[in-house]
């Protein structure tokens, strides 16, 4: 009897071996559906609610904004408004909006439905804005009312001029989302969301995937893929795997070490763009060493960029010249160069300032938006000024930590700090971080003090000019003297990268380091 | 035996209140807020207070605490800010999704962990006691998460006869093989450690029984070598199992969260990982409340298998 039964446990055992290992022949993802390999799970596919870049790949998808930014660039461009004008004064936009189109849920896009969009996301008083919070409504904080003229023109009076406004407007906070789904979901619109893009929201199984389908009425054609579907894979060796084993079909943000491995082999392709990102070191230019310009230069003299660059983030990054990075090419300097590797300048400056031997204290970040691998990196810094005669003792801190200590200044703290920054306009990160009006007590990015009369005025100016040409004059003299000051270390400039199966084609990253996937294709 | 599980459930409600208590100061305690994380470089003061003040974060700690313990007393577990849901649809979620994949490990780890103890035990300083001692140290010293990735790489990546992660297909599938198939790598991943602590410990424990007089007097009235192993001495020994196995469920529960990372098991381990750094209190207390009362259940259980199991703990 026990022989039987032992019999029996074992046939039992390989029967359902057998069984598991049969459904082996591995699914492939199925024709005409891309597989995406996301970094996390989506918070909400409401795109007022959201700042993460991974909810972004998504919703770009799913909803169109008023512009875009044209294929390949960060210039505005007309979507769901076909025109625009904007008054001498630079307060006024008012936009023509395209005829015909309508939300996934049949209801039509109208100047009363943008002006519900913006209502809902800046008036506390509006019936829906408990459908919230929107973390980054301060995009459109220059807004003073949204009229809808008729219904197709809608009109934008700002309370000043703010020349970012188009650029904030092709930021997926601006894009548009369906009012009817947003009073028929209520807090839940997050979840069923509705836009006019070239997919149409069909399911979300929490921690397992998203799925978008072919909207068929799409405004521009409807797109060539059936469906998308959106994978969280947290982690990164797991995300790579599992494009090894061909269950997903493109994966984003691929670890440095693998890139070149799909990069081999002919069954993959490799993506990279550079972004609007830069990667710096913040210096405390209130006291301390690097009060002295002299210092300051010789820091950036004496860090080899290069190296850091091919060797600790194994070319997943540029070396970075100034404040702005070059993917804003028209508003980028290009006359100016990266500070060069020069240990023996970098040392005569500091004997010329009297520090020889200064002990400097360096705010390190374990990881955080942006910050690529900040802790090889601040060590490598460490090196290369310990090379030039500087002691540096780093203090390392997890981001949020790291966030609440650096963002309220650095005076009495520390004399540097890592930082990095994605925006979506050359005005942002200057204005926001290198002002004397932004100062940490003012409630800016400041965190360094560093105070430029000039600088200040640059900046003023381009904010409230409305032609590009002129703007792009202000920048590039800003980076000039930013440049020169020195109150940063520019280090690098990431590349956004991606994989796809050799199946996939007419795909390509682009700089604002959104997800565009309406031309792709996949057969 | 219904008074003293009555008694243990009425125990367990401070404790779990406790640890209510004890998570929220250290969430409070942590610096960072959930209006700075979900801002990240957009974390003016201003924007930090406008937020919180949406958030309902600007009330004082007491108050905050007392609110959510009221809504909790009514079956409100809150609203998770990060994911915009219901606290409790996630917790509940990603909780069985752990329980399938401890639950497969704990029964795994528990049958080939007592067969190895018992064969060891049996063939002592035999062959087959050093092979299988050999291969429980190395169980129990291999990462587990390392080990993980070694399986990805043989079954999913160069074999392909398991998936490299999920729980369920992405098209299709969703049924008991499609998940017991998605299931097999991650829970053997998770079974490794376990069970060469429960092969030592079930070696042990034997070895114990089987030199005891009792033994021997079995052996001397006839009794097959068979049934003096498995009625005599295994029955004895389990009681000294059974414990272990109820502490390993608990490493089961928390080695979880590296194999649900490295799986991509959707799982309350890694959504703990998640809510902790993203700062979400109410999804952090409410994943926390349910794994705790796990935990105290699981104990009991545990105690209550014993009592049944041996007979001298019942008078």
């Amino acid at each position: 009897m026990k022989k039987i039964l032992y019999a029996a446990a074992l046939a039992a055992g390989l029967g359902a071996t057998g069984v598991l290992a049969a459904g082996a022949v591995q699914a492939q993802t199925p024709p005409g559906v891309l597989v995406v390999g996301q970094i996390a799970e989506p918070k909400s596919l409401d795109p007022h609610a959201v700042t993460a870049v991974n909810d972004f790949r998504i919703l770009m998808n799913v909803y169109d904004g008023l512009v875009r930014y044209k294929d390949g660039t960060l210039e505005v461009e007309p979507s769901l408004a076909e025109s625009w004008t904007i008054s001498d004064d630079g307060t006024t936009y008012t936009f023509d909006l395209r005829d015909g189109v309508t939300f996934h849920d049949g209801s039509a896009l109208t100047a009363e439905a943008v002006k519900f969009n913006f209502d809902r996301m800046l008036d506390e008083n509006h019936p829906f804005h408990d459908t919230g919070p929107f973390p980054l409504s301060f995009f459109f904080s220059a807004i003073d009312s949204v009229t809808a003229e008729d219904a197709d023109t809608v009109t934008f009076k700002l309370k000043e001029p703010y020349a970012p406004f188009l650029s904030n407007l092709a930021y997926p906070t601006g894009l548009i989302v369906s009012p009817a789904a947003v009073k028929e979901h209520g807090k839940d619109f997050g979840r069923h969301p509705s836009g006019t893009g070239a997919f149409r929201f069909a399911e979300w199984e929490s921690n397992a995937k998203v799925v978008v389908v072919r909207n068929e009425d799409y405004w521009e054609g409807a797109p060539s893929l059936e469906a998308i579907v959106f994978r969280p894979i947290t982690d990164a060796n797991t995300r790579v795997a599992e494009m090894l084993s061909g269950g997903i079909d493109m994966m984003v943000e691929v670890p440095p070490d693998s890139v070149a491995t799909f990069g081999n082999d002919a069954s993959y392709q490799v993506y990279e763009q550079a972004g609007p990102h830069v990667w710096f070191l913040i210096f405390n230019v209130k006291e301390g060493p690097l009060a002295d310009k002299k210092v300051r230069q010789a820091v950036n003299y004496a860090i080899n960029k290069k190296a850091l660059v091919e060797n600790v983030l194994q070319g997943t990054a540029e070396v970075a010249a100034g404040p702005t990075p070059p993917a804003f090419s028209w508003a980028y300097n290009d006359e100016l160069d990266p500070y060069p590797y020069d240990p023996d300048k970098a040392r005569d400056l500091i004997k010329a300032a009297g520090h020889e031997g200064a002990e400097l204290t360096f705010y390190v970040t374990e990881g955080g938006s942006g910050m690529l691998d900040p802790v090889p990196m601040g060590a490598a810094i460490q090196a290369d000024l310990a090379k030039v005669g500087l002691k540096v003792d780093i203090e390392t801190y997890e981001w949020n930590t790291f966030l609440g200590k650096v963002n309220p200044g650095l005076e009495g703290k520390a004399d540097m700090a890592e930082m990095a920054w994605m925006t979506n306009d050359p005005d942002t990160l200057p204005y926001l971080a290198l002002r004397s009006e932004a100062w940490p007590d003012k409630g800016g990015f400041n965190s360094g003090y560093y105070s430029n009369p000039e600088v200040d005025k640059l900046l003023e100016a381009a904010r409230s000019s409305t032609d590009q040409a002129e703007r792009a004059k202000l920048y590039k003299e800003m980076q000039a003297i930013v440049h020169e000051d020195a109150p940063w270390a520019f280090i690098a400039n990431w590349k956004q990268n991606a994989v796809t199966s050799a199946a996939v084609s007419n795909f390509s990253l682009q700089p604002s380091f959104f997800l565009i996937l309406k031309d792709v294709t996949k057969g | 035996m219904l008074a003293y599980t009555v008694k243990r459930l009425v125990l367990a409600v401070p404790v779990l209140l406790g640890l209510t208590v004890i998570v929220f100061l250290i969430m409070a305690m942590i610096p960072g807020d959930p209006a700075t994380a979900i801002l990240g470089s957009y974390a003016t003061p201003e924007n930090v207070e406008r937020l919180n003040r949406q958030l309902g974060l600007d009330r004082s700690l007491v108050e905050q605490y007392f609110v959510w313990l009221g809504n909790l007393l009514q079956g409100d577990f809150g609203r998770s800010y990060n994911l915009n849901r219901p606290v409790i649809d996630e917790v509940l979620e990603r909780f069985s999704a752990t329980l399938i994949l401890a639950g497969a490990s704990l029964l795994l780890c528990s049958i080939f962990g007592l067969i190895a103890g018992v064969v060891s035990a049996v063939r002592q300083y035999g062959w087959t006691d050093k092979i299988v001692t050999f291969f429980v140290l190395v169980g129990i010293s291999v990462p587990s998460f390392w080990l993980g990735l070694l399986l990805v790489l043989a079954f999913a990546v160069t074999w392909r006869l398991f998936p490299a992660s999920g729980m369920f297909a992405i098209y299709g599938g969703g049924d008991l093989p499609d998940l017991l198939h998605h299931l097999v790598l991650p829970a053997i991943t998770l079974a490794v450690v376990a069970t060469g602590v429960i092969a030592r410990l079930t070696r042990a424990a034997m070895l114990e029984v089987l030199r005891q007089d009792y033994i021997r007097t079995a052996r001397a009235k006839g009794v097959s070598e068979r049934r003096v192993i498995y009625r005599h001495a295994f029955k004895a020994a389990l009681v000294n199992v059974i414990p272990v196995i109820g502490v390993q469920a608990g490493f089961v529960l928390g080695g979880a969260v590296y194999i649900e990372t490295v799986f991509q098991w959707p799982g309350i381990g890694r959504m703990l990982v998640t809510a902790i750094s993203t700062r979400d209190l109410l999804l952090v207390q409410g994943g926390v409340l349910v794994v705790a009362a796990s935990y105290v259940l699981f104990n009991l259980l545990t105690d209550l298998l014993q009592h049944l199991v041996d007979p001298r703990l019942r008078s």
